[in-house]
């Protein structure tokens, strides 16, 4: 028995009575989940480009070692002091590309920003369960993200332990240059990260479970909804762990505790008087939110794809449930197989044998949804647009990056890849390019109901062709970079004979990503020139079954007027009643025949 | 509109084609990478793990990869679907067959495959004529030190420790240390021995990568790993560091000459004269 959405004191009933909001309290501390969305959702695009700016500065590195490059010297005195980039800065950099970009890119736009827009439009909410939290998340991310760009000021830079931050690198001023204030900077926007981070969550699973409209019952929600709903229980249950361990590595740097440090350590000719700790502990705390945290990007990426598909392919999606089965069960196993992070940590072997069993078992239902995406395209009418483009690289990264998966989640695998390149490859195929390939998808299948304007199309696949196939050369090479032994989070090839080959992948690999990221003006071009003269938009311009294509473009402060009554699934595609093929999901079932 | 329908045609082709290009040309790409030349006994079963699974997902890639690209073909060349909603059935016999397929072959691999590789690699006892190697870590060098004439290692506390004078705290009052022979970044063993190593850091985590042994071992500060390995050819390798330890984590190479016994006792005098057992 789905609940009903009349919950009466609202805080959108106000303008509905006639009073209207300021500018102030429309667009900036504003309440309304669209707004709150799209807030991430530019939030996450700027930092995006702060992380790519990164990368290209890593990319310059690592393709041209010995060039000196005057230019970046004068605008990053210290960092390239002389012309050359500072191995120090490129940790710093390398740190702090893979911290924006996992925490204040991805969760940003994807989780937070495309969560709040869609799921209470999807669900047929007025709102999210809690608005004022809901601004309060946006805000404390929106603090964490400045905290964190603070850092690079400060007096030894930017955090430079890796987005891992093992101590005792991360717990020791002395180890590394920014593992002075930076990492102190690091680990307090990390601490406020998780909390707006949770808060979102925590809204998104009220939200699911609080104000469905009438006649939404579980299996009538959009896979998108569902992914969200799992992920955030997965944020929910896996990111305490790290605000533990980042306040306990506060603690160990500051106040002179030693959760993660033993005894007997030396650094820099220096006798450290720590003992009792282990740095082993970190690893376990950070990777039991790490690889949920992982699922909590790609599930929504999933979701996304999946809902997209349909609306291109005019037929109805593959084995609906059997896919929430298996949302539902990777879910499960992602909080149980965290040690594959650490076959050669150090811990004990027999723990390597039950997380690589337990690994690949995530093989069945990650499987079983894949071939359910790819069989959502047997006997379809295809029409390829931009979102539909990009759905199929979600689909083709999720491919790759998951048998990618099978090496390093097995041990005896693993003991050669791990901390190579072949682990850089693999992420950036999964929680880089299935959620950035979705992202693209997302944003320019919801933009007109965003901004009520289309974005443009011939622009959009110039940007495609320019985005997927450079994204895959790169990381697609990285793989191999990685069977042939070379080890991530290298500042230079050139001290051993055995990388002597890397240099040319490399020069490949560092070309393709200056196309990659200079391609992305195109995006921009075409986001900021639709935002403004792009064409008006139809309600429905996909011809789409879920409920926020019911309502108009952009929909109005309350989403839909009147609550609206669901009749059926959120795929009734491909239909042979009268002049349409589709049936959005308040159709009754006396105008059309409700098939699931 | 027939002018469009080309257009969308050929843009609809040229995706399908860049997915079937991909799928091909990535498992050609890949089939001609080269793995450090192979050292080791235990190596040669991880690199049948290696081959079994590029052979097995070089397959799925280039297959799904194709199916992908033939759908988008032919489906953006049907003007109305096929067949609407598969049966229940036919889900769970798609889905679920492939989905079994693939969890067969991933697991298939650890436990015919992966496991023997990986419990013999660590259940191994080092023979009696192993060569014992005890090694420490710190930014960013190696400290190696062999037991000398005695085969006794001296004893070691970390309040010795000092960079110039005495890298790994070598106990002076332990007439086991006196023999001990110590070099920097230079490992030496002979061949048809098997080679132990005791792991030890003084800082942060590094780790002990023998890229051509398949030897990859974190050496977490506080614990004393051990690596126990056969190494099978002759010649000069190289170390590398594989655990981000800081500035000079890229450059933190040490050398693995693995060479005859007489060359290896001879090494060995070499090193213990003049600096030895410091």
């Amino acid at each position: 028995m789905p609940p009903t959405a009349t919950n009466t004191s609202h805080p959108h009933d106000l303008p509905a009575s006639g009073h209207e909001l300021g500018f102030v309290r429309k667009y900036i501390f504003s309440l309304d989940h669209k707004v709150i969305g799209i807030q991430y959702i530019l939030t996450g695009l700027l930092m995006a480009l702060v992380g790519a700016t990164l990368a290209a500065l890593i990319r310059l590195q690592l393709g041209w070692p010995t060039q000196m490059w005057p230019l970046l010297a004068t605008i990053f005195p210290k960092g390239y002091a002389g012309g050359v980039m500072a191995p120090e800065f490129y940790l710093a950099v390398v740190t702090m590309h893979g911290t924006i970009m996992v925490f204040f890119f991805m969760s940003y736009v994807l989780v937070s920003g495309f969560g709040n827009y869609l799921v209470p439009l999807q669900v047929g909410a007025k709102d999210m369960a809690f608005p004022l939290l809901n601004m309060l998340s946006y805000w404390i991310g929106a603090l964490s993200a400045l905290v964190l760009i603070l850092s690079f000021f400060v007096e030894g830079g930017a955090a430079a332990a890796g987005w891992t931050a093992y101590p005792p690198l991360s717990a020791i001023a002395a180890a590394v240059p920014g593992s002075g204030a930076g990492q102190t900077i690091w680990l307090l926007s990390m601490a406020l990260f998780i909390v707006s981070f949770t808060l979102s969550g925590l809204n998104i699973v009220a939200t699911v479970f609080s104000v469905r409209a009438p006649g939404m019952s579980m299996w009538r929600l959009p896979l998108t909804v569902w992914s969200y709903f799992i992920a955030s229980i997965l944020g929910l249950l896996a990111f305490p762990a790290l605000t533990a361990a980042a306040v306990m590595l506060l603690l160990d740097r500051h106040l002179g505790t030693s959760f993660f440090l033993p005894s007997g350590l030396v650094v820099s000719g220096r006798h450290l008087t720590n003992a009792g700790g282990s740095p082993l502990l970190w690893q376990h705390l950070f990777w039991f939110l790490g690889h949920p945290e992982v699922y909590v990007l790609i599930l929504p990426a999933l979701g996304i794809a999946c809902d997209i598909i349909p609306a291109f392919t005019r037929k109805p999606i593959f084995g609906y449930r059997l896919s929430v089965w298996c949302l539902v069960a990777v879910g499960v196993l992602s909080m149980v197989v965290w040690g594959h992070h650490m076959f050669v940590s150090g811990m004990s072997p027999f723990t390597g044998e039950y997380f690589s069993i337990a690994t690949m078992t995530i093989t069945l239902p990650m499987t079983v949804f894949g071939i359910n995406m790819l069989a959502s395209l047997w006997g379809a009418s295809i029409r390829m647009t931009v979102p539909m483009m990009y759905s199929c690289a979600v689909l083709a990264l999720f491919g790759s990056g998951g048998l990618g998966g099978l090496y390093l989640g097995n041990a005896t695998a693993d003991m050669q890849l791990t901390d190579t390149y072949f682990v850089v490859g693999h992420f950036h195929m999964m929680i880089g390019g299935v959620t950035l390939m979705a992202t693209f998808g997302g944003l320019h299948f919801w933009f007109p109901k965003m901004f009520g304007r289309m974005m443009n199309a011939t622009l959009g696949k110039v940007h495609f062709w320019l985005t997927f196939t450079p994204f895959f050369i790169i990381f697609f090479m990285q793989h191999f970079l990685g069977i042939q032994g070379a080890p991530r989070r290298y500042y230079a090839f050139t001290a051993y004979d055995f990388l002597k080959e890397a240099q040319w992948q490399n020069v490949i690999i560092s070309s393709c990503a200056m196309v990659l990221i200079a391609s992305q003006s195109l995006f921009i071009v075409n986001f900021v020139w639709s935002l403004f003269r792009g064409p008006k938009a139809a309600d429905n311009p996909w011809d789409a079954t879920t409920l926020e294509w019911t309502t108009s473009s952009p929909p109005p402060h309350d989403n839909f007027g009147d609550v609206p009554t669901v009749h059926r699934w959120p795929y009734e595609y491909g239909l042979d009643a009268g002049g349409s093929d589709f049936a959005d999901q308040r159709v009754p079932p006396e105008q059309a025949p409700v098939t699931a | 509109m027939q002018n469009r329908n080309r257009t969308s045609h050929f843009h609809s082709s040229l995706v399908a084609l860049l997915f079937a290009v991909l799928g091909v040309g990535g498992v050609v790409y890949g089939s001609r990478i080269q793995m450090p030349g192979l050292a080791s006994r235990h190596g040669a079963g991880i690199d049948s793990m290696l081959a079994y699974l590029l052979i097995t997902t070089g397959f799925l890639f280039a297959v799904g990869y194709c199916a992908l690209a033939y759908f988008i073909w032919t489906g953006a060349r049907r003007e109305r679907i096929g067949q609407r909603l598969a049966s229940h059935r036919t889900e769970w016999l798609v889905s679920g067959l492939i989905g079994v397929m693939v969890g067969l072959i991933a697991e298939g691999g650890v436990l015919a495959i992966g496991m023997p590789v990986w419990s013999e690699y660590f259940d191994a006892k080092p023979p009696a004529d192993a060569i014992t190697i005890d090694v420490t870590a710190q930014q960013f060098l190696w400290n190696v030190r062999y037991p000398g004439p005695d085969g006794q290692f001296g004893r070691t506390a970390p309040q010795f420790m000092d960079d110039v004078e005495n890298p790994v705290g070598l106990d002076r009052s332990d007439p086991a240390g006196r023999d001990d022979i110590l070099t920097q970044n230079a490992i030496t063993v002979p061949l048809g021995r098997a080679v132990r190593v005791r792991l030890h850091s003084k800082d942060v985590i590094h780790s002990f990568f023998l890229p051509n042994f398949r030897v990859k071992q974190d050496i977490v500060p506080g614990m004393t790993p051990e690596v126990v390995f056969f190494p099978t050819k002759s010649g000069s390798f190289e170390l590398a560091c594989a655990e981000l330890c800081g500035l000079g984590h890229y450059r933190m190479r040490g050398f693995f000459d693995v060479v005859s016994e007489e060359e290896f006792a001879r090494w060995l005098r070499e090193q213990a004269s003049p600096t030895g057992g410091r």
